[in-house]
């Protein structure tokens, strides 16, 4: 291992992978529930143009909030990819996103997560755990 | 009714958002990791971080994740679009074999495979939620000379409000 400093503990580690697993889970639901809202941005901007399109986008308070939230996902991936090799950050972040994006998905989305879902989170979840190690 | 069929526009915006985050996140890494060490008691040092040539090749990158991202996220579910950002690690790791000639152990293989096979999962079903707005229509007629808008809950409970 060639961690850039000394290696933070096992609960330390854990809560800055945490911080930005729900953060980013946070802004991806909020920016979804933004643009599922806003509608399909290809029809927009086939009807407004593209400043049609960015001003549909920039005008959502969803998406700002999502936005917000992304940003701080990403200031605590910079912060923890400070600290923690990326072959650790990067896989765990990936995959636990994929599967509480799901729950998150569901109950608030409301999205259809059937069988066939369910089973390709865990598939990808576990395939990106595989490949970062 | 399920959007089965995308448009090869569409696929080729599901392939900018895997391949570009992946590789955002590699620059992120590269510039980070050559930085001293932050912290949390100097948090203006992120900022200037941001200002660093490799953090600033990955922002750009990321931007155009995040562009191609929304534009995903407008036609398709985030349970659907989310897989394909992961296939974007088994782009690297194909270029990572066959263009820089690293070494992949069987287990990254079996992860390659393991991806390939839950995208192609999500691939094949719906890329879209119909929201039971179609149930709410179907049990409660409208009424007649509507407007579309009336048909969702809140201008409904909107109109409640309003008598």
């Amino acid at each position: 291992m060639n961690l850039p400093v000394s290696a933070p503990g096992f609960w330390a580690a854990t809560a800055m992978i945490a911080c930005v697993v729900l953060c980013s889970t946070v802004g991806e639901v909020l920016t979804a529930a933004a643009m599922k809202s806003i509608g399909d941005l290809d029809d927009i901007r086939a009807h407004s143009g593209l400043k049609g399109a960015i001003r549909a986008v920039i005008t959502s308070p969803l998406f700002f909030a999502g936005v917000g939230f992304l940003a701080l996902a990403f200031f605590s991936l910079l912060f923890a990819l400070n600290h923690l090799n990326l072959s650790l950050v990067a896989p765990a972040a990936a995959s636990l996103t994929l599967v509480t994006n799901a729950i998150a998905g569901k109950i608030f989305l409301k999205e259809n997560v059937d069988r066939r879902r369910w089973t390709a989170s865990v598939l990808v979840c576990i395939g990106v755990y595989f490949l970062a190690h | 009714m399920a959007h089965h069929n995308l448009s090869p526009r569409q696929y080729t915006i599901l392939g900018l958002v895997a391949l570009s985050a992946p590789l955002g996140d590699t620059c992120l890494s590269r510039g980070m990791t050559t930085l001293p060490a932050i912290s949390l008691t100097h948090p203006i040092t992120l900022i200037a971080a941001v200002f660093t040539p490799w953090i600033a090749l990955g922002i750009a990158l990321l931007i155009g994740f995040f562009a191609s991202y929304l534009t995903a996220l407008s036609w398709a579910d985030l349970t659907f679009v989310l897989p394909a950002t992961a296939f974007g690690n088994v782009i690297v790791a194909l270029f990572a074999r066959f263009w820089l000639h690293e070494a992949i152990s069987g287990q990254r293989w079996l992860g390659v495979v393991l991806i390939t096979v839950g995208v192609g999962f999500v691939a094949h079903g719906p890329s879209l939620t119909v929201q039971p707005l179609a149930i709410d229509s179907a049990t409660v007629p409208p009424a007649p000379e509507a407007p579309p808008h009336a048909l969702t809950a809140e201008s409904g409970l909107e109109k409640e409000q309003v008598r």
